[in-house]
C-alpha cells in the first residue's frame, strides 16, 4: 500500500469508513447470532476496500448500483447508519420501513438505486443512470458494484455493451471475493482475471487488489474522471474476499478445497488493519488519534444498535402501502 | 375529427408527449431509423434526435433495465418491445425491478416508465411472436397493466401511461396498427381504473379487452339484428379493474361474458367472474362466460391458427348459448 502521497485527513477519512463498514458488520452479525434479526443477511467484512475506495472517488450526486452484499457500499456514501440497523431488523424506522430488509436497502438520498436480491440486476439499472446523466449533461456518474458471478449474468454484456457503444458515464466494479455462494468462479469460467472482458467492448479493463483502498481509490479515480470526461465506462476488478460464508450463517467450509488455509491467507491481509498500519508506521497519524476516532465511531455504531433494537415494527397494515402511488390496486 | 391509423395514433400520443415534457426518452429495438417495426414510432428520431429515440441493440433485458435506471434519475423512459413475447426476455426487470423497487424501498423511489409491446395472433407468427401477455403480468403487484381498443383509446391511455407515476405495461394489439379509424382532432388522457361502455345494451353484458372489444361490437350488431340486446364494456385497464362498472352492468343484464385475447386458464376472464360472484353472484341467472385462445401455443399454419383465435363470430356464438 502507497500511503505516500496521501495525508493524515485522506487517510483517516478512508480509515474511518471502512472501520464503520467492519463494525457495521460484526454487529449485524451479533443481530442474527442473538436472533433479533429475521432471514439473512450477506456481510460486507473483508471487503471495505473497494466500497471504500470506489466511493472516495464518487461526487455527492453520484449514484450507485448495489448488490445482495450491499451495506458497505451504503456506508461508504454516508447513509444513515441507525436507518441502515433498523431496516435489517425490519423496523418501521428503517430506509424501507421494513419493507426491503437487508438484501434491498436503499438509500435514494444518497444516490443508492438500490441493493438487489437478483445477481446482476443492477447492473442495467446503474447503466439507465448514467444514460440519464449523459442525457441531461448533469456530469454525474453512475457506480455498478457487483460480485464475480455477475459477470456471468446477461445483463453484465447487455449494459457494458450498451455503455461502451454510447459512452456512458458508468463504472462497473467487480468485487471478485471468489465464489459464488460455493461455487468457485475459477471452475466455472476460463480466464482467473475477470475484467479481460473489457477487451470485447474495446473500454478499460483493469484489475486492482481489491484489500488496498489506495489501490481501489487510484483506480477507481480514473475510471471516474474517464466517465465524467464523457469517454465511457471502465472495468474495475477488486481482488477480494468475505471473510464470512455468502451469508450469516454459512460456514463456507467449501473454500477449503484448494488451501486449507485459504480464508487465513486472505484475513492476514485484512484490509482495515493493514491500513491502520501504514498510517501509522508513515509518521502521518498517530496511534491515539486512531484510538479516538475509532471510539467515536463506536459510539455511533452503538447508538444505531441502540435505535434498531428500540424502534418498533410496522403495523400489518403497512404492507399495503407503497405498491403505486395510490398504495393497492 | 379526423381519420387516421391506429398506429399513427401511437405515434401521435408519443409525438405530442415528447413535445411537451423533455424528459420522455425512448428506447427500443428498430424504434428510430426506420421508425417501429409497426410504423409507429415514424419521424420521431429526426424530431426529437437519436439520443431521445434510441436505437436499441437487441438486448431486452437490458432496454427494460436501462429504462428502470432512467426512471429512478428523472426521466419518464418509454421502453418498446417488438413483440409482448419478448417481455419474458426481460422479465427479471419486469417483474422483480420495475414493479418491485417503489415498493422495496418503502417509497422512496417512483419509476415512471411505460413498456409499449404488441400482442395478438393472425399473422403466421407462429407460438412466440403472437402471445397475448396481460393476464401474467397483472398476476404481479406494482405495475398498471393497460389494454386499450380503438385508436382514440390508445393515443389517450398511452398519454395517461406516460404521465403516470408508476410503473406500466400498455399492450398495443398488432393487427389493429394498419386499421383506420375516426379520432378526435385533440385526443385528451384517459384515467386509468374507468372503464368505458362501448355499448350499451340490456341482456348480457360483455366486458372486453383490446381488440376484442371490436370483435364484440361486430357480433353484437349481428345479435341486435336477432333481438339480443348486448352491453359491450371496454375494460380498458386490468390493474386497476373497473369492477363497479362490470357490476353494474351485471346487475342489469344477470349475464357476463368476458373476451380477451389471452389463453383462457387463469386469465382475466377467470379474474372478472370470480370478481363478479363475490359481489353479485345472486344478480347472475346463468354462469359467466369466457372467450379467449384456448389453451394450446400459437400455431404457424393459418389452416390452424386461424380457428383458434377468439374472432367476432366466437363472441357470437358464445353469446346465442344463454339465448337458446
Amino acid at each position: 500500500m502507497n500511503v505516500a502521497k496521501y495525508n493524515a485527513d485522506q487517510l483517516m477519512s478512508f480509515y474511518e469508513t471502512m472501520f464503520k463498514m467492519r463494525r457495521f458488520e460484526e454487529e449485524t452479525f451479533e443481530f442474527y447470532k442473538k436472533g433479533m434479526m429475521a432471514g439473512l443477511a450477506h456481510l460486507y467484512m473483508g471487503e471495505e476496500a473497494v466500497a471504500t475506495g470506489v466511493c472516495a472517488a464518487l461526487k455527492d450526486n453520484d449514484y450507485i448500483g448495489s448488490t445482495h452484499r450491499g451495506h458497505g457500499h451504503l456506508v461508504a456514501r454516508g447513509a444513515d447508519i441507525s436507518k441502515m440497523m433498523a431496516e435489517i431488523l425490519g423496523k418501521k424506522t428503517g430506509y424501507s420501513n421494513g419493507k426491503g430488509g437487508s438484501m434491498h436497502i436503499m438509500a435514494m438520498d444518497k444516490g443508492i438505486l438500490g441493493a438487489n436480491g437478483i445477481v446482476g440486476g443492477e447492473i442495467p439499472i446503474a447503466t439507465g443512470a448514467a444514460y440519464t446523466a449523459k442525457y441531461k449533461k448533469t456530469d454525474q456518474v453512475a457506480v455498478s458494484f457487483m460480485g464475480d458471478s455477475a459477470t456471468n449474468e446477461g445483463t453484465f454484456h447487455e449494459s457494458i455493451n450498451m455503455a461502451a457503444a454510447w459512452d456512458l458515464p458508468c463504472v462497473y466494479v467487480i468485487e471478485n471475493n471468489l465464489y459464488g455462494i460455493s461455487v468457485d468462479i475459477r471452475d466455472v469460467t476460463n480466464t482467473p482475471d475477470l475484467a479481460v472482458r473489457a477487451k470485447a467492448y474495446d473500454i478499460p479493463g483493469v484489475v486492482v487488489d481489491g484489500m488496498d483502498v489506495v489501490a481501489v481509490y487510484e483506480a477507481a479515480e480514473k475510471a471516474v474522471k474517464r466517465a465524467r470526461a464523457g469517454k465511457g465506462p471502465t472495468i474495475i476488478e477488486c481482488k477480494t474476499y468475505r471473510w464470512q460464508g455468502h451469508h450469516v450463517g454459512d460456514p463456507a467450509e467449501y473454500r477449503q478445497r484448494r488451501s486449507e488455509t485459504e480464508k487465513e491467507d486472505w484475513m492476514e491481509r485484512c484490509p482495515v488493519k493493514t491500513l491502520k498500519k501504514e498510517m501509522i508506521e508513515s509518521g502521518k497519524v498517530t496511534e491515539a488519534e486512531v484510538s479516538a476516532l475509532e471510539e467515536r465511531i463506536e459510539a455511533e455504531i452503538q447508538e444505531a444498535v441502540k435505535f434498531a433494537a428500540d424502534s418498533p415494527y410496522p403495523d400489518a397494515a403497512d404492507a399495503f402501502s407503497d405498491v403505486f402511488q395510490e398504495g393497492t390496486l | 375529427m379526423k381519420q387516421i391509423k391506429y398506429a399513427q395514433a401511437v405515434c401521435e400520443a408519443l409525438d405530442e408527449e415528447m413535445a411537451r415534457d423533455e424528459n420522455i426518452v425512448m428506447i427500443g429495438e428498430d424504434i428510430g431509423f426506420i421508425g417501429g417495426n409497426f410504423k409507429t414510432t415514424v419521424g420521431l428520431m429526426e424530431k426529437y434526435g437519436d439520443l431521445r429515440v434510441k436505437d436499441s441493440p437487441i438486448s431486452e433485458q437490458g432496454i427494460v433495465g436501462m429504462g428502470v435506471g432512467m426512471a429512478l434519475t428523472g426521466l419518464r423512459p418509454v421502453v418498446e418491445l417488438m413483440f409482448s413475447d419478448f417481455l419474458l426476455v426481460a422479465a427479471d426487470q419486469v417483474i422483480n425491478q420495475m414493479a418491485k423497487i417503489r415498493y422495496m424501498s418503502g417509497g422512496q423511489a417512483n419509476v415512471p416508465m411505460t413498456i409499449r409491446c404488441p400482442i395478438g395472433a393472425g399473422r403466421s407468427s407462429a407460438a412466440q411472436h403472437s402471445q397475448s401477455m396481460q393476464a401474467l403480468v397483472a398476476q404481479f403487484p406494482g405495475c398498471k397493466v393497460v389494454v386499450p381498443s380503438t385508436a382514440q383509446e390508445v393515443k389517450g391511455l398511452l398519454k395517461t401511461a406516460i404521465r403516470d407515476d408508476d410503473p406500466v405495461i400498455l399492450f398495443e394489439h398488432k393487427m389493429e396498427y394498419n386499421k383506420t379509424y375516426e379520432i378526435d382532432d385533440v385526443v385528451e388522457p384517459i384515467p386509468f381504473g374507468k372503464a368505458r361502455i362501448a355499448r350499451e345494451g340490456k341482456d348480457i353484458t360483455i366486458a372486453a379487452t383490446s381488440s376484442m372489444v371490436m370483435k364484440s361490437e361486430e357480433a353484437a350488431e349481428k345479435l341486435a339484428k336477432e333481438g339480443i340486446d348486448c352491453e359491450i364494456i371496454d375494460l380498458r385497464t386490468i390493474v386497476p379493474l373497473d369492477k363497479e362498472t362490470i357490476i353494474e352492468s351485471v346487475k342489469k343484464t344477470g349475464k357476463l361474458i368476458v373476451a380477451d385475447e389471452a389463453h383462457e386458464r387463469c386469465g382475466i376472464g377467470a379474474e372478472v367472474a370470480a370478481a363478479v360472484a363475490d359481489e353479485v353472484f345472486y344478480y347472475l341467472d346463468a354462469p359467466c362466460g369466457r372467450v379467449n385462445n384456448p389453451n394450446v401455443p400459437l400455431p404457424f399454419s393459418p389452416a390452424l391458427e386461424f380457428p383458434l383465435i377468439p374472432s367476432a363470430d366466437k363472441v357470437y356464438d358464445k353469446v346465442k348459448t344463454y339465448f337458446k
